[in-house]
């Protein structure tokens, strides 16, 4: 297949042209090694002491953004899910809707990320489907990513176990994906653009496991971002958050865009960046493991859990308090 | 964005805040009534909870300052109407969840409508003219600010002869809604937080009859936040001095008559007309329509469908609300039905709203 050749529905068609697509361009990409090629199904051997297992869809609209594309976000949202819940990621299967007229170009891109994040990831492709729909019926192409990990023995992450005194951490600056993505969907050509963070953050979990149950809970801020992971922890307990804005990490592309739009950056999702709530003992070195990573050398200190029931705040830079809410439907820009 | 962080500096904020206490006591036993009218303002108070550093004595009040939120329930549905003929409705983003009298434009655009989201209103004509065949409604909405852009859209509209665009018109000025508000006995404004991007263009001296007729004390302030609290100073030294006058501490970006400029492309495209707004009810002549060579861009006209008064719950008190007279929680709505994901009033479709913001404080609206 040429350079310029585009995905048609022949290539759905479960004929010649189907199998070209899926050996020549898939499994060739992302298919496991051990495996060759990428099975319907997986016969897979289990780890001793239990699985976390995850799925989650792709939709995002441009399908490539700076810092990444479709097939990144496909691979480390999984594998950040499955190690938030305290799983080391093992496998991952790939489903792939893809559009009449994708241009092939743009598939090869996407699987060649996927390969190349599932390799860093240290996980394994290790069976997958392929679907072709008509133009109109799906926007490029849609990814399905599921995975399966190996409960991480040392954690017992359970929100209920969050104490009073304990410290918020975060590993890295807020609200790059979700900035990076709305403005290149939007067209905003800005000299110094944001850049999505889609990283996996398996190793930061990793690392925070040898601290055991100093470490309460932990999740990847993604839709909502950090709002949004802080208030459905905090939901329904006797405790809450407090957070300092003078602490929270913010890239200056990222909140150059968010003062442009009116948007709040606690709103906005990241793709590589995990939040975890630690006992007080334990958060400094949870810290400095974090930093020695390449993805958490921006982890920080943001907060504390308080005595005030299912409730966030923020202490404003200016000296004020404000209660730190969900956001209502989609970010909207603002008008004024 | 390096100004940013320099007006936001920690230190500046406390020694202001130390100020302003300084300035309540030397109000003695009085009780100050302030209001700003200006989105901008709204969201600085509300992201940096400025009303944490006021003196207990000082109360600070958010007007009817943001445009979306006061646009009547029946401009929404005529709007709606719009959509149901096959236009497509291009429109600032935070147009969607205003409330209708039968449903926002983010139901309609669930339920199959065309609403597009622009950033800024010249985006429309570039989808105008890459879709020709297909009638395009702008939703103009916004205060002088936003007039000003969108008298130069009308003019371009015209210049590039496009046939397909139309404005459906619901801009409206600050001043006539400041006339009524001190007209409003039941409202003891002492000082008004002057908006920052309007003032721009109509000038601070657009306020002077308010210092002078009215004796209030008036200051047009920046919205950063440490902008906000200078403002407020501002504003208490006049009170604690026994003062009316309109001072301009936005001066970087205000000029004393305005924008020129600006103010004769509005005069030039616009003609006031009486305007109702969400919780004022008509205000005479503080709406913008289009001018007479301009009528058969005025989507009303050429669709045939005024803009009728729409159905607001009558049990909303809003109008209270922005004013200052009762808290959220005493309008019986507040929480039930009305909540940011349905609001019924203008307090509670903006997240910085009074009434959203009060939802927020009572701890429910956390989920
Ligand atoms: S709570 Fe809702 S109905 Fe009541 S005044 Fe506020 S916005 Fe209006």
């Amino acid at each position: 297949m040429s350079q310029d050749d585009r995905i048609t529905m022949a290539h759905g068609g479960g004929g010649r042209a189907s199998r070209q697509l899926i050996e020549e361009e898939i499994a060739r990409r992302v298919g496991g090694t051990a495996l060759r090629g990428l099975p319907d199904a997986a016969t897979l051997v289990a780890p001793s002491g239990g699985l976390v297992f995850s799925t989650d869809s792709f939709v995002v609209q441009p399908l490539e953004f700076p810092g990444g594309n479709i097939g990144h976000l496909a691979v480390h949202g999984t594998v950040n899910d499955v190690a938030v819940a305290g799983g080391r990621p093992l496998w991952l299967s790939l489903g792939l809707i893809l559009e009449e007229g994708l241009p092939l170009a743009v598939l090869r891109r996407v699987l060649d990320a996927v390969a190349g994040a599932a390799r860093a990831c240290d996980v394994e492709i290790v069976t997958g489907d392929t679907k072709v729909v008509p133009r109109g019926q799906c926007d490029g192409m849609y990814v399905n990513t599921a995975g399966v990990g190996a409960a991480l023995p040392t954690l017992a992450l359970d929100p209920r176990s969050v104490t009073v005194g304990d410290r918020v951490l975060v590993s890295g600056s807020l609200g790059d994906h979700g900035m990076a993505v709305m403005c290149a969907r939007e067209g905003f050509e800005l000299a110094n653009a944001p850049r999505s963070d889609t990283g996996p953050v398996h190793r930061l979990v990793a690392a925070a496991a040898a601290f055991g149950h100093g470490v309460r809970f932990m999740r990847d801020p993604t839709r909502g971002g950090l709002a949004a992971v802080l208030d459905e922890t905090v939901e329904g307990l006797a405790v809450g958050v407090r957070l300092e804005e003078a602490h929270l990490p913010r890239s200056g592309p990222a909140r150059a865009v968010a003062e442009l739009l009116g948007v709040d950056l606690l709103h906005v999702a990241c793709e590589g960046r995990v939040v975890a709530f630690c006992a007080p003992e334990v958060a400094p070195e949870v810290l400095r493991a974090w930093r020695a990573l390449p993805e958490g050398h921006g982890a920080v200190d943001i907060g504390a859990v308080v005595a005030e029931p299912g409730r966030v705040t923020l202490a404003t830079l200016a000296g004020g308090r404000r209660v730190v809410d969900v956001p209502v439907g989609e970010l909207l820009p603002r008008i004024c | 964005m390096r100004y940013v962080d320099g007006f936001r500096l920690p230190g500046a904020a406390k020694a202001l805040t130390q100020e302003l206490a300084r300035l309540g006591d030397a109000l003695g036993p009085r009780r100050v009534k302030l209001m700003e009218v200006c989105g901008s303002h709204t969201m600085a108070i509300a992201r940096y909870g400025l009303k944490d550093l006021l003196p207990a004595n000082v109360r600070l009040v958010s007007g009817p300052g943001c445009p979306v939120c006061v646009t009547d329930p029946g401009y929404v549905d005529a709007a709606l109407a719009l959509a149901e003929r096959g236009a497509a409705l291009a429109t600032f983003g935070d147009m969607l969840r205003v409330p209708g009298s039968r449903g926002s434009l983010a139901d309609a655009r669930a339920a199959g409508a065309d609403v597009r989201v622009f950033y800024s209103p010249v985006q429309a004509l570039e989808w105008a003219e890459a879709e020709p065949d297909q009638a395009w409604v702008v939703l103009a909405v916004g205060f002088e600010t936003t007039a000003a852009p969108l008298a130069a859209l009308a003019l371009e509209i015209r210049r590039r002869g496009l046939g397909n665009v139309t404005l459906l018109t619901a801009t409206k000025t600050v001043p006539p809604a400041l006339d009524a508000l001190v007209a409003d006995p039941a409202l003891a404004i002492d000082g008004f937080l002057c908006p920052a991007h309007v003032s721009a263009i109509i000038g601070a001296r657009a306020y002077l009859p308010y210092a002078e007729e009215h004796g209030r004390a008036c200051v047009v302030a920046g919205f950063e936040p440490l902008d906000v609290l200078y403002g407020v100073k501002g504003l208490l030294e006049q009170l604690v001095a026994g003062v009316a006058r309109v001072d301009n501490q936005y001066e970087r970006v205000v000029r004393w008559e305005g924008n020129p400029a600006a103010q004769r492309a509005i005069a030039r495209v616009f003609v006031p007309v009486d305007a109702p707004w969400r919780g004022l009810g008509v205000v005479p002549a503080s709406g913008l329509a289009l001018g007479p060579g301009l009528a058969d861009l005025d989507a009303s006209v050429r669709f045939e469908r005024p803009v009728t008064a729409g159905r607001v719950n009558p049990a909303c008190r809003c109008g209270d609300v922005l004013k200052g007279v009762i808290e959220p929680a005493e309008c019986r709505l507040f929480g039930a039905p009305c909540v940011p994901e349905r609001p019924l009033g203008p307090c509670m479709v903006s997240s910085e709203g009074s009434c959203a913001a009060a939802w927020r404080y009572s701890g429910r609206g956390a989920r």
